[in-house]
């Protein structure tokens, strides 16, 4: 009866771990959170070149990461890329209406992210405005081509 | 020259027949209601394959989590792309080391001892008594032992990749010096819950069915020799680890291989 209890016992936390495992594969290893991503706070931005800039990726301002990229398509309006922003809701309110938006490269072949730089208007943005004033991303290509009929030119 | 081909038919026909048998033979003894009885069966055996199958399994995912960061790094660190580190190992390891390696240790700590024990049984004709005096072998031998593998390779698949990123990171953070936080950030960055998850955690299923299928039959279905229990326990573990690497591609090419 006793070794029963303890092989009882060896199970349940066998499962237990496997469990507790999960949870930790869920949490720290593709980062997602417990509470609902309730109040949050969506903006659109057109850009004309995305360049690799992916779903899920990173939104900045100063460095700190305060939103992700929620979905990217194309504007048939305009032909340009329109992507959609999703930010912290305390942020509504308090970005201004001339903020601009660039799509950066963390180091020289990292992912790509999008930064966000205040202005100085007084008015602000409000939940799903556009930003109008944005930076494309860097085409690595067009920068050699730049480089090289530059120095043909010289 | 008809004499092959007769041959062959032949072969055919018997490959068919075992298929068939084998079938048959998981279809009667995974259903049918668990009982209290049945319940103790099952937890006997997950203490067997799960618990003791532990050890072997957490260790080597230590080992291989350790290894993938050490190579990594040195191919990583030419283009200034150690960051990437946390994401390589990661993904290697919930999208195909885990499932596969965790199978194929499974496969050779656990499945070998259920064919061998079922063939000792048969062997000996325990499994005949039973069903003389009214107990069906198939809901007292083999239920328990098939659902025991179910669940556990996938428990031991989760505890595999857990240790492994963490040997990951005592290599590449501890040792090599890579940053913690890109360590960490990038995976959480690359990994998604239902994608990289979720699908190993199929694929680990899968095998955790093939794998214990092909256990379990093989045992039940032997040659009642001392040779025949040979035979059977080398078979298990050479069909069960092709099945697994076989599927393994399978799985991968309609998961990630862009057959959406």
């Amino acid at each position: 009866m006793k070794r029963s209890k303890m092989m009882e016992l060896g199970v349940g936390l066998f499962m237990l771990a496997g469990i507790l495992g999960l949870v930790f594969l869920g949490l720290r290893v593709s980062g997602m959170t417990l509470q609902p991503p309730g109040d949050s706070f969506r903006l659109e931005a057109n850009f004309a070149n995305i360049g690799s800039l992916k779903p899920r990726a990173r939104v900045t301002m100063a460095g700190v990461t305060v939103g992700r990229v929620s979905a990217i398509e194309l504007d048939t309006d305009w032909y340009d890329a329109r992507v959609m922003l999703e930010l912290d809701g305390d942020l509504e309110g308090k970005l201004s209406r001339d903020t601009t938006a660039a799509i950066l490269t963390a180091g020289l072949l990292g992912e790509q992210y999008i930064g966000l730089s205040v202005g100085g208007d007084p008015e602000t943005l409000a939940n799903g405005d556009t930003l109008r004033d944005t930076q494309s991303a860097i085409v690595l290509e067009e920068l050699i081509q730049q480089f090289v009929s530059n120095m043909v030119s010289d | 020259m008809i004499a092959r081909i007769m041959g062959l038919g032949r072969r055919g026909c018997d490959l068919l027949e075992s298929l068939g048998r084998a079938g048959i033979f998981v279809a009667q003894s995974a259903v049918g209601v668990p009982s209290r009885e049945g319940w103790h069966l099952w937890l006997r055996q997950m203490h067997f394959v799960g618990v003791l199958s532990l050890a072997i399994v957490l260790v080597s995912g230590l080992f291989i989590g350790m290894v993938l960061a050490l190579q990594g790094y040195t191919l990583l660190v030419d283009f200034g792309a150690e960051q990437a580190l946390g994401q390589m190992v990661a993904l290697s390891l919930l999208r195909e080391l885990a499932p596969v390696v965790a199978a194929l240790l499974f496969a050779g700590r656990a499945g070998s001892a259920l064919t061998a024990e079922i063939g000792l049984m048969k062997a000996t004709e325990q499994l005949s008594s039973m069903e003389m005096i009214g107990v069906d072998p198939l809901r007292r031998v083999v239920a328990p032992r098939l659902w025991a593998g179910f669940v556990a390779l996938p428990l031991l698949t989760i505890g595999f990749s857990v240790v492994g990123i963490y040997g990951g990171y005592l290599v590449g953070v501890e040792w090599l010096g890579v940053f913690e936080g890109s360590y960490w950030g990038n995976m959480q960055a690359s990994v998604e819950f239902v994608g990289d998850i979720g699908n190993g955690m199929v694929k680990s299923l899968v095998f955790a069915v093939v794998v214990t299928w092909i256990a379990v039959f093989q045992g039940y279905d032997l040659v009642p020799t001392s040779e025949g229990i040979s035979r059977a326990t080398t078979r298990t573990v050479v069909y069960s680890s092709l099945a697994v690497l076989g599927l393994d591609f399978v799985l991968t090419a309609v998961m990630f291989g862009g057959l959406s």
